[in-house]
């Protein structure tokens, strides 16, 4: 049993997903940022709002920034969230 | 190496400047620039409150990298970024960032360059409250990403 991913969602996504932080198993075939996406889109409405535009939705892995090809390994942290608005 | 907090509370903008030029004579200037919270009307409503909400741990990450950024393209002699978390009202300061270097235009220009980076590199995210009770996430804007990339 490989150690689980830490998912982590900001703002409006945390809003329609409902949980700020979950646990997962990362599933047989989700090896990338993208196809994490795909695989929690399908998870049910909130996650489906959440991520309906892709374009309007960032990741970081363990905390820095990453794009939708980069790598997931078991024990990584990965947070969901829009683009920044600070300042 | 950069002063670096994330807070709820206010910061005092004289302490901070003070704080990073004592005991020293070496800087000739300081870039500052503070940041508030506006009441943008829109047609309506007007914006009463913010909520700022951030990621802990990422949020001191990206901003040191921000400012170990700005020290690589400009000799700075100091830096403060002080970003605030929170609910804030209309009028309350919200982000500090100074930059001192041993003349202005380095000071000037990297003080532009970390809030341009930080609006669009750290990760917070704004919530306003307006006065007719309703609420929604500020969108980022194109011309802040535009304002980052001219560095």
């Amino acid at each position: 049993m490989s150690k689980p991913i830490t998912l982590l969602y900001f703002a409006w996504l945390r809003e329609r997903i409902g949980t700020s932080e979950e646990s997962l198993a990362l599933p047989d075939g989700v090896a990338t940022v993208a196809a994490l996406v795909r695989f929690l889109a399908a998870r049910g409405p909130g996650y489906a709002a959440a991520f309906q535009n892709r374009n309007t939705v960032r990741c970081a892995v363990n905390q820095a920034f990453a794009d939708p090809q980069a790598p997931l390994q078991p024990g990584d942290e990965v947070a969901f969230f829009p683009p920044v608005t600070g300042g | 190496m950069a002063r670096i907090k994330v807070q709820t509370e206010d910061f005092e903008i004289g302490a901070e400047l003070a704080a990073m030029t004592a005991g020293r004579t070496d800087i000739g200037g300081i870039g500052c620039f503070v940041g508030l919270v506006r009441d943008n009307a829109v047609v309506g409503a007007s914006v009463v409150a913010m909520t700022l909400e951030h990621y802990p741990g990422m949020t001191e990450r990206a901003i040191a990298q921000i400012a170990e950024a700005a020290e690589l393209r400009w000799a700075l002699l100091g830096c403060t970024v002080i970003h605030r978390v929170g609910r804030l009202v209309a009028g309350d300061n919200i982000v500090l960032v100074l930059a001192a270097a041993a003349h202005r235009q380095a000071a000037l220009d990297a003080t532009a360059f970390l809030i341009d980076w930080l609006k669009t590199k750290a990760p917070f995210w704004k919530r306003e409250e307006f006065s007719d009770g309703s609420g929604t996430w500020v969108e980022a804007k194109a011309a802040d990403e535009s304002a980052a990339a001219r560095w």
